[in-house]
């Protein structure tokens, strides 16, 4: 059964006010074309979990949708500040609870395997642990020593982007795979976005490289650059000047306002946003190919 | 006056401390430079592991994330960002590991989170990433910083990361399985621990005096009985810095 929508439609059904939502992808395939819609249809009171909250939900804290985030590292990968979520936090007006990458990808893991929690070993350093109720230690039952445990993270949403997928939601992704696959197991619903949605026989061709089985996904999206201005790898590359450029926008409010103003609520979807990048952006973000030496799965 | 800036002092030193055969838990910017210019130099046998996953790494261009595309293409290995902590760093495959951080303290923990109180903070920092981890597994953690009081305060807002806590053998009782924070390196020289896990002075850069080190410490800075003066930076390793690794100067400019 063909679960391909668009993805207004996706974010209407499936992203509530008040949800928890996880927007997946370790600086590659960070779905903005999503952030960008959540934002347009003015969702609110959102928890935005996120090991790297990254550009999309500075944007999405500027929108006005969340009540609170949860992170890791809360920069501008590469760039610096995060400088809206920053501000946010402190002017006191954004709830916050952290984590260590390891802490937080942790929290996935059990969710995406069904575990209450998932044990660590300590680290000693104490004092994001002393600010954290969620971080506790037990006593390992079997050495009697310590560990460090963090409960389930289970998302309300999870929107993973990819390279392609069956109408199904069957998924291929490559590159880094950051917590795609976590984020999608561990969620209660799951919008995907892909480059490219292609037939099944294409996903039955490299079965390895299927992340994301289709019965997990509720809704498939079709979003040629939703990644932009991360990237997807193979397809396009990620624009480091605008990474750059947001830390000049975000550094002044009227600024970010104008940001929103004309890149998110003045279009009407990625398409649209696409174009508007103009000829010298999607030049700029081309790239030549390096394929894989095909692998032969064998006739049986 | 050298003829070389302050962060290419920084990242030739740090180079220097990697050893061929290393497995590099690598961050961007100046431990990336100081992994490649290893690389190019006296530890060909590097393996670069990058947080975001990617396992023996070889960037054709300089990236400005941790997770640039180029850190895949032509890599060993890509795994998930849980593996890459768990099966890697935890498991104890991680032989260095590069530090970053707001603040270090006489024992080389690190502050990464916050500048005044944490629920109520001045100034909001990236907070930890995956440095927590990387302070208490790694085999051996360098950092790199400017030297500056700032920098070097006597007590931190916030201990993100374990150096040797209250000193060495709070750090052997915590049964951490990493070696911990082998030495500092500054624009000025090299603070390395003592027996107690102590920050001394240890080595000058040619042309900085101690006087200078100790006026830029929040503490009483000692210096080892045997202060070394570094090798300045040579001809080649500045010619790969600026020619190969970093042409547009985007790192290397003082």
């Amino acid at each position: 059964m063909s679960k391909v929508i668009p993805l207004s439609e996706a974010v209407r059904q499936y992203v509530r006010d008040g949800d928890l939502v996880y927007a997946a992808g370790f600086t590659h395939l960070i779905p903005f074309a999503a952030g960008h819609e959540i934002i347009r249809q003015r969702k609110r009171d959102l928890t935005l979990a996120r090991a790297t909250p990254d550009l999309i939900y500075d944007q999405m804290v500027a929108g006005g949708c969340a009540r609170k985030v949860i992170f890791s590292y809360m920069g501008n990968p590469g760039v610096g500040s995060l400088r809206i979520v920053r501000a946010e936090i402190e002017a006191g007006k954004l709830e916050w609870e952290e984590y260590s990458h390891f802490g937080m990808i942790s929290r996935l893991q059990a969710g995406a395997t069904g575990l209450p929690f998932m044990p660590m070993n300590p680290t000693a350093a104490g004092d994001l642990e002393r600010v954290n109720q969620n971080y506790r230690t037990i006593k390992d039952p079997y050495s009697g020593g310590e560990v460090v445990v963090v409960p389930a993270l289970k998302p309300d949403v999870a929107i993973v982007h990819v390279q392609r997928a069956d109408a199904e939601g069957n998924a291929h992704i490559w590159g880094i795979i950051g917590e795609q696959k976590e984020a999608a197991f561990a969620a209660e619903r799951v919008i995907l976005t892909a480059e490219e949605v292609v037939d099944e026989a294409i996903i039955r061709s490299d079965p390895n490289r299927t992340l994301i089985p289709g019965f997990i996904v509720d809704a498939v999206c079709q979003v040629p650059f939703c990644a932009h201005p991360s990237y997807t790898q193979g397809y396009y590359d990620r624009d480091n000047a605008f990474y750059l450029k947001w830390d000049e926008i975000s550094s002044n409010r009227p600024a970010s306002l104008a940001y929103m103003d004309e890149w998110v609520y003045g279009v009407k979807d990625r398409e649209e946003y696409w174009a508007k990048l103009g000829e010298e952006v999607h030049a700029r973000l081309k790239i030549s190919s390096r394929p894989s030496v095909i692998v032969d799965y064998g006739n049986y | 006056m050298a003829d070389y800036t302050s962060p290419e002092l920084l990242t030739i030193n740090a180079a220097r401390l990697l050893r061929d055969g290393d497995t590099v838990f690598v961050g961007v910017g100046l431990p990336n430079l100081a992994c490649n210019l290893a690389r190019r130099t006296h530890a060909p046998n590097l393996l670069m592991i990058y947080e975001a996953g990617v396992i023996g790494a070889q960037p054709a261009r300089l990236p400005l994330s941790i997770g640039d595309p180029t850190l895949v293409s032509g890599a060993l290995a890509v795994c998930s960002m849980y593996d890459i902590f768990a099966f890697y760093l935890q498991r104890g495959n991680v032989d260095v590991g590069f530090m970053g951080g707001a603040q270090i303290d006489r024992f080389g923990n690190v502050n990464a989170t916050v500048i005044g109180d944490y629920l109520h903070p001045k100034v909001r920092l990236p907070g930890s990433g995956g440095s927590m981890e990387i302070a208490a597994w790694a085999n051996r953690c360098y950092l790199l910083t400017p030297h500056s009081k700032r920098r070097f305060p006597a007590k931190l807002d916030f201990r993100t990361s374990a150096g040797y806590l209250n000193g060495r053998s709070e750090r052997q009782a915590a049964n951490l399985r990493g070696g911990g924070m082998l030495a500092v390196v500054t624009d000025l020289g090299i603070m390395e621990p003592d027996e107690t896990g102590e920050l001394v002075l240890t080595a000058l850069h040619p042309g900085s005096t101690v006087e200078q080190a100790r006026e830029n410490t929040g503490w009483e800075l000692k210096v080892a009985a045997r202060l070394r003066t570094t090798l300045p930076p040579d001809p080649e390793e500045l010619r790969i810095l600026r020619e190969d690794l970093d042409p547009q100067g985007i790192y290397l400019k003082g």
